[in-house]
């Protein structure tokens, strides 16, 4: 597609680390502290920053063969976008409220550890974790439950497909209003919204086993139990993996969301929902720093758990 | 989505007896239990506010009646909940905020406008990307991940910025609705304009068909199957959008300002007719989204 450029690797690893040493100098300027008001020089280094970092992602992106490569593009392109949102904030000194520096939501993240850590325990560490849990397993049971009843399967899994079209976190009221305003309100609107992806995911992994593997068991005479536990289990693993990769990130959102309809004055929700009204952003960013983490370890933890569990399964194995 | 049983169609009459059955059997006994929990969770209330204060002796029966046509029960039953349901469509006039309908069609159209612009954004990013090595590996590994980040929880933080821009009404809802369902759009068609085989992307290259004819002849139409499930899971999340970015604005319309509300007074009935409502409306929407698959996909389905 693009015409390829006479230019080796090693001048391109060049290009990038005389770039991003440029622009840490240009980050202890002055004028990048909001220390004094930007000069015509500044403007144009950051233009000609800002070229360079264009040119740098390309010749990067373009890069083909080495095994870091897709990562590498992705990460220096989010350094870069970072450091510019930086510049640009403070250069163009753009309001608190509209958007705080990187810098100034980490040194709010520093200054509240304490608060954002309880807010950390309070949502996930209670609410996601439990529901999530509480949510996956009774899916998971109730599929291994009617797998022998063809008349409850045919009956619940319409059902249970429909829900995903159903805005189900709107049950947090309800749950407020049963469980309280503290953490089981939100973990009942985890489990209620993990349980039917789980549901639908392990009904439809029992049935994925191929014929000729459980045609050879039953000639083995084996039982039902154990054509489960040796064939049909096994070859759900990643139907399970997959409900639970999901089931992570909504069961993140639900407790989030719930706790924007009530909740105790400590939690993930409640501290974005507060500080956003009291203009607070940079605490407001700080909070959603920590959900966005913790999200995407959850996800890497399941990713490596599945590649553990069913490394013998061919969409792991080519990997 | 579609099955692949190679064996021909059974009868509709089968079909219904084959799903319909079970499902009105499972929704039969699901009532049951509804009401059975209605009694167990309301009778302690309904002891202790209607029935005591009478000074005269009850009997279960009274507690049964008491306890399914509470005012403001624990657990309502379910025809208190479909009579407040039709009150709250046909007895107000459609502009007055008490009529249900009044706020479906303030959230269906703050989903159905960032449900539009989501996957307009959707499209064009994925072009962008399927045509851009760099876009492809710059910006793709951040799409995907931020899947696996709650990203509702940016929407107060959208309206703030939005609301200290000047914008107000639908505008800032739609905007958190829209980018809710570009994400897995994008995905969806960059998968899918990906999809056509080197065969057919060759057979083009040797017509000496352009870049455009090659997208618009081979990898759109390529890419629809691809389009439709991102579609169905892109209106399912531009509702909750809408939904959530009604909660922190103290908006007064819409099915989330009516949870809401309807939270803040204790009036479980409004919350639950407006979860059932919102449950419908999600419903709707989706089967929209479906039956355009299905007027759009009518000629690929392959006999």
């Amino acid at each position: 597609m693009m015409p390829a450029l006479p230019v080796s690797h090693r001048t391109t690893a060049l290009a990038v680390l005389a770039s991003l040493v440029i622009a840490s100098l240009l980050f202890l300027h002055p004028a990048a502290q909001g220390g004094s008001p930007p000069t015509a020089l500044f403007w144009l280094l950051l233009v000609a920053l800002g070229a360079a970092a264009l040119w740098t992602i390309r010749r990067v992106a373009a890069i083909q063969g080495t095994r870091f490569d897709g990562v590498l593009t992705a990460a220096l392109f989010g350094l870069w976008v970072l450091y510019f949102w930086q510049m640009l904030v403070v250069a163009f000194e753009v309001p608190r409220v509209l958007l705080p520096a990187p810098t100034l939501i980490v040194q709010s993240m520093a200054e509240h550890y304490a608060k954002l850590w309880g807010d950390f325990t309070q949502t996930v560490l209670k609410a996601v974790c439990v529901g999530w849990l509480l949510g996956s397993g009774l899916g998971f049971a109730v599929a291994v439950a009617i797998d022998r009843m063809p008349f409850l399967q045919r009956g619940l899994l319409p059902l249970a497909s429909l829900t995903s079209t159903v805005p189900l976190v709107a049950v947090a009221p309800i749950a407020v209003m049963w469980f309280g305003f503290e953490w089981p309100s939100k973990a009942a609107v985890v489990v209620l919204m993990t349980f039917f992806p789980m549901l639908v995911s392990t009904l439809a992994g029992l049935q994925a086993s191929g014929k000729l593997e459980r045609e050879l068991l039953h000639s083995y005479a084996a039982s039902y139990s154990r054509t489960l536990w040796s064939l049909r289990l096994p070859s759900a693993t990643p139907f399970i993996f997959g409900a639970l990769k999901v089931n992570a990130t909504l069961a993140l959102i639900g407790a989030i969301v719930a706790e924007f309809f009530g909740s105790p004055t400590v939690g993930l929700g409640f501290r974005i929902s507060t500080e956003a009204a009291r203009m607070n952003m940079s605490m407001v960013w700080g909070a959603i720093v920590v959900a966005a983490v913790t999200g995407s370890l959850a996800y890497a933890l399941l990713v490596q758990l599945e590649r553990r569990a069913a490394f013998w399964h061919p969409s792991i194995r080519g990997k | 989505m579609a099955t692949s049983n190679k064996a021909p169609t059974p009868p509709l009459a089968r079909r219904m007896w084959d799903t319909g059955l079970p499902v009105a059997v499972i929704l039969i006994f699901f009532l049951l239990i509804w009401y059975a929990a209605a009694w167990g969770m309301n009778s302690s209330a309904a002891v202790e506010r209607v029935l005591a204060p009478t000074g005269n002796p009850w009997t279960w029966q009274d507690l049964l009646t008491t306890t399914w046509n509470m005012e403001r029960p624990v657990l309502p039953a379910p025809h208190q909940i479909a009579l407040d349901f039709w009150s709250g469509i046909v007895d107000w006039p459609l502009d007055s905020p008490r009529n249900l309908l009044f706020h479906v069609a303030v959230t269906g159209e703050t989903t159905l406008v960032g449900f539009v612009l989501g996957t307009l954004l959707g499209l064009v990013l994925a072009v962008l990307i399927v045509h851009s090595r760099t876009l492809d590996r710059a910006l793709l590994p951040w799409i995907v991940a931020s899947q696996t980040v709650p990203v509702l929880a940016i929407a107060p933080i959208v309206l703030v910025i939005l609301g200290s821009l000047g914008m107000e009404g639908l505008a800032p809802k739609a905007v958190i609705a829209m980018y809710l369902s570009f994400f897995p759009v994008t995905v969806a068609m960059v998968q899918g304009l990906r999809s056509p085989q080197v065969i057919e992307t060759e057979m083009l290259h040797t017509y000496a068909a352009t870049r455009w004819q090659a997208l618009w002849l081979l990898r759109l139409p390529a890419a629809l199957p691809f389009l439709f499930p991102a579609l169905r899971v892109g209106i399912a999340a531009s509702l909750v959008g809408a939904m959530v970015a009604e909660l922190p604005t103290g908006a007064t319309a819409g099915l989330g300002a009516r949870l809401l509300t309807g939270s803040y007074y204790g009036n479980t009935l409004a919350i639950w007719s407006a979860l059932v409502m919102s449950a419908l409306l999600g419903l709707m929407l989706t089967t929209l989204v479906a039956a355009t698959e299905h007027v759009a996909l009518r000629h690929r389905r392959q006999p």
